[in-house]
């Protein structure tokens, strides 16, 4: 699966003063499409943003709190059995897993929910809003309000409530209100919009952590900073156990905020190949996917002009995948950039393959991916026979699958 | 053909009726000493052919000029009721290209100016010039697209006025004072005035706030100001024409009282709802 690219990746592109540039776009993508309410409010953040990212006591207090609350850093794990699984005649990949799974919380979304809390604090807000689909991030942001006497208003669409009962619970043993949302599909896009109403309503006093790298500039580029100590642990890491940049990172895209964690840092190393591997639901030629990178075209929703899975008459159509998480339309605008300069390639993988790469990850190294990571692990499928010995691959292992037990138990016996 | 006949058609709309419309219906009442009545509609709700009826019966019972909603999908900008209506309306298959075309039917019936309300995406799935190009033939006088902001609002200006069409911005109470004196300069027709921090919905009182937002959106421009969201009964009228609005946009109250009409009366409790505002 090769997509068309537009430019080819030099150092005019790839430079971080344009991802995105001084208008908050990268190339045609991202913007700040929304009411005119907010947009004082995004260059609030913005500017706090800034000055937080030079103040040394933000810094310190975060990578405090990265170590001693949420269990940073977090480890890279040789998966021999998995490698020793896609050897063909002693030929194959090394394959590496950086170990989000592991944070509290179980999943890398707190790396994102704790920054933005610490700067909430900084602009004086006391009432934090988070959208959320699989409850993931709904979590990690009751979390860290909870963790600092944050009100903490949580949105939900009532379908993916009753999907994911339990993460709903959690959140309000938090101490959370989750408010389910009705409207359209009722799922995370709905739900998202819902957020951004209540934000345009109570901009003054609230404000809204978005858990993924969409919305309006400047969320993509900040929660892409949030996260991208995945990717500087990685080299470190990396360095450390064999000496050298990895070959290939691969990690799953919904909105695409572990993948941009992950690859931010490596982006200017040309000899790290990137692969972001979305949802292709019961298959991209039926309607029930989420394969936005592969199958959308250029549109705006929730804020950023971006790749969108929407109709012919630019209605934003609903996506379909196993995993809640990455049930989106949409894409990150980031991600949308380095597909059209060709510096990330993206690929689809159906629920049955994601399915199978859980069990298969399951039974080999006894860690259960969340069904969003199994999306990437699926990938190791296509990936590997291409591969000689001596490389190396790191997969973001974003989340654990506790959460997706009853979604895989109902599954697989409806299989058998 | 067509193009000659559009040539025709823009060489006579450009040259006499159409320039500049919306401005000169702001002078109209404002010589007759009123405030502008600029009811909004979502189009295809409950379907076309009801919303052509709705849009002649407001124009006969006092609306100035009507603002007609284009449903989407997502409508960030907007509360409750005008996401149902949107919901409804594309349930029975409205497409941005059937209500231009139910607008294109109307025209000679249909007088006072047509504002299209639509969100950025699909106007920009038809693309911004075809979109314009579209709105245009088909009678329309202005736009507002709420989710796009000045930064995003120079492109689409210059190609909807090389169609006659009024690009229209918004302000709101949180916009600072520099950025609000900007956008009066850029918009084109009026400036909406959004009278609440908040998305669009009935409310009982008018926010505090916007005596003080006319009188500021005054200071820095000429242009004609309209106020909107929330807007729900005559008092509020009688209030924000007593601030120094030149106009009073009601979209919830009117979609609600269009929802809840019985099968075929549609436009009458429209024309009533109107003509209530009115008697103030």
């Amino acid at each position: 699966m090769t997509s068309t690219f537009s430019s080819k990746p030099n150092n005019d592109n790839l430079a971080r003063k344009v991802r995105p540039n001084q208008s908050g776009r990268f190339g045609r993508f991202g913007g700040q499409y929304v009411p005119e309410t907010l947009i004082p409010a995004l260059e609030e953040l913005e500017k706090a943003a800034q000055d937080a990212w030079q103040d040394s006591s933000f810094k310190n207090e975060l990578s405090h709190l990265l170590k001693t609350y949420v269990g940073r850093a977090t480890p890279l794990y040789e998966a021999e059995r998995l490698t020793k699984h896609y050897l063909r005649e002693g030929e194959g990949p090394r394959i590496w897993l950086k170990r989000e799974d592991l944070n509290h919380t179980g999943a890398h979304k707190i790396n994102n929910a704790l920054g933005q809390a610490l700067l909430a604090i900084r602009m004086g807000k006391k009432r934090i809003i988070a959208e959320t689909g699989a409850g993931q991030h709904g979590v990690a942001t009751a979390t860290v309000c909870a963790r600092f006497g944050l009100e903490c208003v949580i949105y939900m669409g009532k379908e993916d409530m009753r999907r994911q009962a339990l993460n709903v619970f959690r959140m309000k043993l938090l101490g959370a209100s989750v408010h389910p949302v009705t409207s359209g599909t009722a799922t995370l896009k709905d739900a998202t919009s819902e957020a951004i109403r209540d934000w345009v309503t109570n901009v003054e006093s609230t404000h809204y952590i978005l858990g993924s790298v969409a919305g309006p500039h400047p969320y993509p580029m900040l929660v892409r900073d949030f996260h991208s100590i995945i990717g500087e642990e990685t080299r470190r890491q990396c360095n450390n156990a064999f000496g050298r940049t990895p070959d290939l990172l691969m990690a799953c895209v919904g909105g695409g905020s572990n993948a941009m964690g992950l690859f931010h840092e490596f982006i200017g190393d040309k000899s790290v190949k990137m692969i972001g591997i979305e949802a292709a639901g019961e298959g991209i030629q039926t309607n029930k996917h989420a394969a936005t990178m592969t199958q959308g075209r250029t549109g705006v929703l929730h804020g950023a002009m971006s790749l969108l899975l929407q109709d012919q008459d630019g209605q934003v159509q609903e996506a379909h995948s196993i995993s809640a998480g990455l049930d989106y339309p949409g894409v990150g605008p980031e991600h949308s950039y380095l597909k059209e300069i060709g510096r990330v390639e993206y690929v689809a993988v159906s629920d049955k393959e994601a399915l199978k790469a859980l069990q298969l990850v399951s039974q080999l190294e006894g860690i259960i991916p969340a069904l969003e990571t199994a999306h990437a692990f699926a990938w190791l499928e296509k990936i590997c026979p291409k591969l000689k010995k001596g490389q190396e691959i790191v997969i973001n292992c974003s989340g654990r699958g506790d959460k997706d037990v009853n979604t895989v138990a109902e599954q697989l016996k409806s299989e058998i | 053909m067509t193009e000659i006949r559009d040539f025709f058609q823009r060489f006579f709309q450009t040259d006499f009726s159409r320039t500049k419309r919306i401005k000169k219906c702001f002078e109209k009442v404002n010589r007759e000493g009123r405030i502008a009545l600029m009811p909004f509609v979502m189009a295809g709700d409950p379907d076309l052919k009801t919303t052509s009826e709705i849009l002649l019966a407001l124009q006969e019972s006092g609306a100035d000029l009507i603002e007609l909603g284009i449903p989407y999908s997502d409508p960030l900008a907007d509360g409750p009721i005008i996401q149902l209506a949107a919901s409804r309306a594309l349930s029975v298959g409205t497409s941005p290209k059937k209500v231009l075309s139910m607008l294109s039917d109307l025209r000679g019936k249909l007088s006072i100016p047509i504002i299209l309300f639509t969100y950025t995406n699909p106007l920009l799935s038809i693309g911004m010039e075809e979109f314009c190009k579209q709105a245009s033939r088909a009678g329309a006088a202005g736009l507002v697209v709420p989710d796009l902001p000045l930064e995003e609002a120079d492109k689409l200006s210059k190609i909807a006025l090389s169609r006659n069409l009024d690009l229209i911005l918004l302000v709101a109470p949180t916009t600072p004072q520099q950025r609000m004196k900007t956008i009066a300069e850029k918009t084109n027709g009026f400036t909406y005035l959004v009278s609440v921090t908040g998305v669009t919905g009935e409310r009982r009182k008018l926010d505090q706030k916007l005596a003080t937002l006319i009188k500021q959106l005054k200071e820095v421009s000429t242009k004609p100001v309209a106020v909107g969201f929330g807007i729900s009964e005559p008092k509020h009228i009688h209030e924000v024409r007593d601030m120094g609005a030149d106009g009073a946009i009601v979209g919830s109250a009117l979609v609600k009282r269009i929802s809840n009409a019985e099968k075929g009366k549609c436009a009458l409790e429209a024309a009533s709802f109107c003509r209530e505002l009115y008697d103030t």
